[in-house]
């Protein structure tokens, strides 16, 4: 339960980072939003044998991971706890891919290894830009954002609970099965049964306290939507961010940067 | 509205499945009281209080705060006056910063933006609050969390304030600061709880329920030294007012 209890506390601190100033951390949320989803289209969209083509593209998170002043550790650690996940998944190709694609020397690269590698690297610049996104944003930053760009209110409002809420539910839940895990003995009452009726009482209780935040929310003028009061203004950096950002993914996308600095690297060193 | 006057006439509510909680309930608050709602649990403390807002309609008799009776036209208004206080700040403290909470009910009324932010700095200042404006409201200790969710009510700039169990939860000295700064506030305040050494502070009149009705109202002195009456609602002489155990003066 510590680990779940801990892991949940971490969050807190992506936000914290949110809270700092920096020339990343003061662009208008809608442009990071915006920035950060054409970076994952077009990182998806590479080829899945093009593993150099990915490469230039951590020039991105790599970018605003100074610019934004955040510590490389701590998202480094992140990646390798979620990395189970996608290593799982990525591990098959290898087996069911097994045609030759390079030979180096005598040892013959499969078509598989390749695009074990490209999900690999994908995996790594796509959560990256989403935690780095979090880390500069703020998650009620990026709500924000999404409802302005035309994501429909219930949505963003049900977003902004589920973050705030979702640290007391487990809470709850976490006290729940203490409790009972200190009235169970060797293995009595761990079982399905108290298990189920432990998540029933858990959502009776979620109900409840539903009830009583829509209590304090009517108590404050609530009449169906939620204002935030933070001044959005596109200016000139975000400009210069947007179009930067997204003129690089392109030219990222269509040329192989990789290929042709190694090519000229070649010319050079002849 | 320039009286802030708490008048209840004859409150009846059973809820859904007729259990009755509130059986002919009358009193009338006037213009700066500070009044405790005391009694034993489940005595009906806290659905009295739902009914101060309009957030229970009565099955029977009236609810009128300033000079009009409670109705589906002068609810919003009513809401705006009657600041509620919850006994848990975590259902009261919704958004996910602290600052954004307590501009919620605000926004809400419609105010520009830089009165929203002045009066979101005043109320934070009030309560000591301000260094935690940015922080989201599960990082906060219960103390401060406390005094947040009274921030988040005081913004809206309510006549009356109305607390379930203020000091639920709170260390000694957190208590402490809550009732000093409660002392400071010059609102109509309505305070339902058990901490009957905070009544005798703050309050200088207290009404007794029991059983759903009102079974005393008068001088919270006299009420507290009538062992008998406290006896009979489940509730029990504040500490202050009892001898020394150590002395038996």
């Amino acid at each position: 339960m510590a680990g779940i209890e801990s892991a949940f506390y971490d969050i807190s601190r992506l936000d914290s980072m949110a809270g700092q100033r920096s020339l990343i951390h003061d662009l208008d949320p809608r442009i990071k939003v915006v920035a950060t989803m054409c970076f994952i289209i077009t990182v998806v969209s590479v080829d899945r044998y093009a593993v150099s083509h990915l490469l230039p593209f951590f020039l991105f998170p790599l970018l605003i991971l100074a610019g934004a002043n955040l510590p490389a550790i701590y998202f480094a650690r992140k990646l390798l706890i979620l990395s189970p996940l996608v290593l799982f998944i990525a591990i098959f190709n290898p087996l069911l891919d097994r045609t030759v694609m390079v030979q180096i020397g005598p040892l013959a690269v499969s078509g598989g290894w390749i695009s074990f590698c490209s999900i690999i690297l994908r995996f790594v610049l796509t959560v990256s830009a989403a935690l780095l996104l979090i880390a500069t944003t703020g998650f009620t930053g990026i709500c924000m954002a999404l409802e302005r760009l035309g994501m429909p209110r219930v949505f963003a409002v049900q977003l902004l609970f589920l973050y705030r809420y979702i640290f007391v539910l487990v809470d709850e839940g976490v006290r729940m099965s203490r409790a009972r895990a200190l009235r169970s003995f060797s293995g009595r009452g761990l079982g399905l049964g108290v298990f189920s009726s432990l998540v029933g009482s858990l959502l009776i209780r979620t109900l409840d306290r539903a009830q009583r935040i829509h209590m304090a929310m009517l108590c404050r003028g609530f009449r169906g939507d939620i204002r935030i009061s933070r001044p959005l203004a596109i200016g000139r950096n975000e400009f210069f961010f947007l179009a930067g950002s997204v003129l690089f993914f392109l030219l990222a996308r269509l040329v192989n940067i990789s290929l042709l600095l190694g090519n000229f690297f070649i010319e050079a060193v002849r | 509205m320039s009286h802030h006057i708490v008048e209840v006439r004859d409150l009846r509510y059973s809820y859904p499945d007729r259990t009755p909680a509130l059986q002919g309930i009358t009193f009338r608050i006037h213009h700066g009281e500070s009044v405790a709602v005391v009694g034993a649990n489940g005595a009906g403390k806290s659905t009295l209080l739902q009914h101060l807002n309009g957030y229970l309609s009565p099955t029977e008799g009236q609810v009128r705060v300033g000079d009009a009776p409670l109705t589906r036209e002068t609810l919003h208004e009513v809401r705006r006056t009657v600041g509620m206080v919850f006994q848990d700040p975590d259902d009261q403290l919704f958004m996910a910063t602290v600052g954004d909470d307590v501009a919620f009910g605000p926004l809400n009324l419609g105010l520009p933006l830089d009165e929203v932010n002045r009066r979101v700095e005043e109320a934070l200042i009030t309560v000591d609050a301000l260094h935690l404006r940015d922080r989201p409201p599960y990082r906060l200790s219960g103390g401060q969390k406390r005094r947040v969710a009274i921030a988040s009510v005081l913004s809206m700039m309510p006549d009356i304030l109305v607390m379930d169990e203020p000091t639920a939860g709170l260390d000694p000295r957190a208590r402490r600061q809550l009732i000093g700064l409660l002392h400071t506030f010059a609102h109509t305040k309505i305070i339902a709880t058990h901490d009957l050494d905070l009544v005798l502070d703050l309050c200088e009149r207290t009404i007794v329920i029991h059983q759903g009705k009102v079974k005393a109202d008068g001088p919270t002195r006299e009420i507290f030294a009538n062992e008998t009456l406290l006896a009979q609602s489940h509730l029990e002489k504040p500490l202050s007012m009892q001898g020394c155990p150590v002395c038996n003066s």
